[in-house]
């Protein structure tokens, strides 16, 4: 069959720029990393030779693993998540059906000023939250003071509010609008009928609407699980306005992102933080979307 | 203004409002109006103030930053300030924001197409190993990026490919997620009998996607472009790890560095980071408020089945 050949040369051709660049700039890094982290740098000789690559097998894996710091960073991002992530779906559902209320005004408005943070460099936002929880600086602390609240933002006992702040802040508009644009898809008619039933708009939102947007939900859940696991430039920013509370390997990709650049490149060290992270990640995400399946329908 | 940390508390404390919209009759401004949209305002204070404070910040002298004097009328100094972001290191900001627009205008524009080929060779062909290849996909729209970044930089660290444009160029255009977008998309918006019809009138198979399928693809494009735009224009971990020369930052990294070096480069210096912070939000938002309609075509696609 010419044709089937010639459809087949033609799918090929429409799929290859993407899987060359993908080989270039995903896989074939992963297979670097791979091979990196089986090696270690150590100095040869009487230590003015330079240093060579030695093969040290599973050594960086061992090593990273009983690092305490590799593993209270993700217990750190675990904390982060397990209290964030909660908060800020139940805040955006919470304020999208109150958008979706007959009660409320300048909808319009609302749907389009409340996605704004989310365009926001996430580094620039930090920097501005930073900026926010700085003494002096700060309206907000200025504020506290006056009403007789001393409040230390940016130590210790503020560490995951003043974090899970800067990234509730970015994404709560954004979800809110995922949620309310669902919303707008669940049929009017369900509604009108429970209305007429005699449920008033509590019961409507908890009993009708609720249910119909748990996918766009777990969705959801799995961007900002996902989101929570790459942390990056927020802690990295609190690391940098104050040592005290985040420190610079406070997550993950800190870690290795330290163990790269600061500490005279521990490639190998760095190389098998964060393929343990993608692994983490990737099985992580492949468990929740086979239960979840949003990409069902693909 | 007062008290903005506080709000997300407030939020739950009023939150049986719901229930007494339930019992409430509806006139014009019941208990349940006020109630739903003085939660509404709340959530909207929290949203603009940080914003508000920015703005208001980036037209301000550093004097007037530094002790908290933003919301307020004394210490602007608009001109001085754009002045002296235009002459800080001979431009070097206006440098950042065209390579910013260089990076994500080309990875973005290059990026968008390349997913929409591969999602419309995905959902119109048939050939072998297609859903191993489309299950690479989902593994790529799995793993996180900033997972690969830094084997990514090792990589082109051995390539002698680090510090140069290519360095972040390269990896921006790869958009996992866009090909599935323009899977969905092209199984929505082009019908397989249009290229039957295609078929029988003699066209090739590249000829017919180029000239047929991509015009009708052509809002999915601009919603992958706008998506694949804004993660790149805001994208910061990838150009952190990749570039160390000032002339090559986008405008993230630029602002980033700028903040993190005003200890030694001299606080009066704050102003440019202000403004330049103000200046690095304004393209997307002029873009999404224009093309709204792109980036709600994204969201649903998304999430809502």
């Amino acid at each position: 069959m010419p044709g089937g050949w010639r459809r087949t040369g033609a799918a090929l051709a429409l799929i290859s720029p993407f899987f060359l660049l993908f080989v270039v700039a995903t896989l074939a890094p992963i297979g670097y990393a791979t091979y990196l982290s089986l090696f270690a740098e150590r100095s040869s000789g009487l230590g003015f030779g330079g240093t060579e690559q030695v093969f040290v097998g599973l050594d960086n894996f061992k090593q990273v693993l009983s690092d305490d710091r590799y593993l209270s960073s993700y217990l750190h991002i675990a904390i982060f998540a397990v209290v964030g992530v909660p908060l800020m779906l139940g805040l955006s559902v919470f304020v999208a059906l109150l958008l979706d209320t007959a009660y409320a005004r300048a909808k319009r408005f609302l749907q389009l000023g409340l996605f704004i943070p989310h365009l926001v460099p996430g580094v620039i936002a930090a920097m501005i939250w930073v900026y926010l929880y700085t003494p002096q600086v700060s309206p907000i602390i200025k504020v506290l003071g006056g009403m007789g609240f001393e409040i230390d933002l940016l130590g210790h006992t503020f560490t995951y509010p003043a974090l899970i702040n800067i990234v509730l802040w970015m994404g709560l508009g954004y979800n809110i609008i995922i949620y309310y644009a669902s919303l707008q898809a669940v049929p009017r008619e369900v509604i009108e009928a429970a209305i007429m039933d005699g449920a008033g708009e509590f019961r409507v939102a908890w009993h009708i609407k609720v249910p119909l947007i748990r996918s766009a939900v777990a969705l959801t859940a799995i961007f900002a699980a996902i989101a929570a696991l790459q942390l990056f430039a927020e802690p990295l920013m609190m690391a940098k306005a104050s040592a005290r509370s985040v420190t610079s390997d406070w997550t993950p990709n800190l870690y290795a992102y330290t163990a790269a650049f600061t500490k005279s490149g521990q490639f190998g060290a760095a190389a098998a933080a964060s393929l343990l992270l993608a692994l983490l990640a990737a099985g992580l995400s492949w468990v929740v979307t086979r239960f979840a399946s949003p990409w069902e329908k693909a | 203004m007062n008290a903005t940390k506080t709000r997300p508390v407030e939020t739950t404390e009023v939150a049986p409002t719901p229930h007494r919209a339930a019992a409430g009759p509806r006139r014009t401004w019941n208990p349940s109006k006020i109630g739903v949209n003085t939660l509404l305002i709340i959530t909207a204070a929290y949203t603009f103030l940080p914003l508000a404070w920015t703005a208001l910040a980036a037209f301000k002298n550093a004097g007037a930053i530094q002790t908290g004097d933003v919301f307020s009328l004394n210490g602007f100094d608009p001109i001085g300030n754009v002045a002296m972001i235009w002459d800080y290191h001979d431009g070097v900001y206006l440098r950042w924001f065209v390579n910013s627009l260089l990076y994500a205008g080309v990875g973005a524009g290059l990026g968008a197409l390349i997913c929409v080929a591969a999602g419309y060779a995905f959902d119109k062909y048939h050939f072998w190993g297609k859903d191993k290849l489309f299950g690479l996909v989902l593994l790529g729209v799995l793993v996180p990026q900033a997972a690969t970044t830094l084997p990514l930089y090792l990589l082109a660290s051995k390539a002698d490919l680090v510090n140069t444009y290519w360095a972040v160029l390269i990896p921006s255009l790869v958009n996992p997620f866009g090909v599935y977008l323009a899977r969905v998309f092209a199984s929505g918006y082009v019908p397989d009998e249009a290229l039957e019809a295609g078929r029988i009138d003699g066209a090739g198979e590249l000829r017919m996607f180029w000239n047929l399928g991509l015009p009708m693809l052509g809002s999915g494009y601009t919603t992958i472009l706008l998506y694949q735009f804004s993660a790149i224009w805001n994208g910061f971990y990838l150009s952190l790890v990749m570039l160390t020369d000032r002339d090559l930052f986008p405008v993230s990294l630029g602002i980033y560095e700028l903040n993190t070096s005003l200890p030694s480069e001299g606080p009066q210096f704050l102003p440019v980071v202000m403004l330049g912070s103000l200046i690095a939000v304004l393209p997307l938002v002029i873009i999404f408020i224009s093309l709204q309609r792109f980036w709600k075509a994204g969201l649903t696609a998304g999430s809502v089945k």
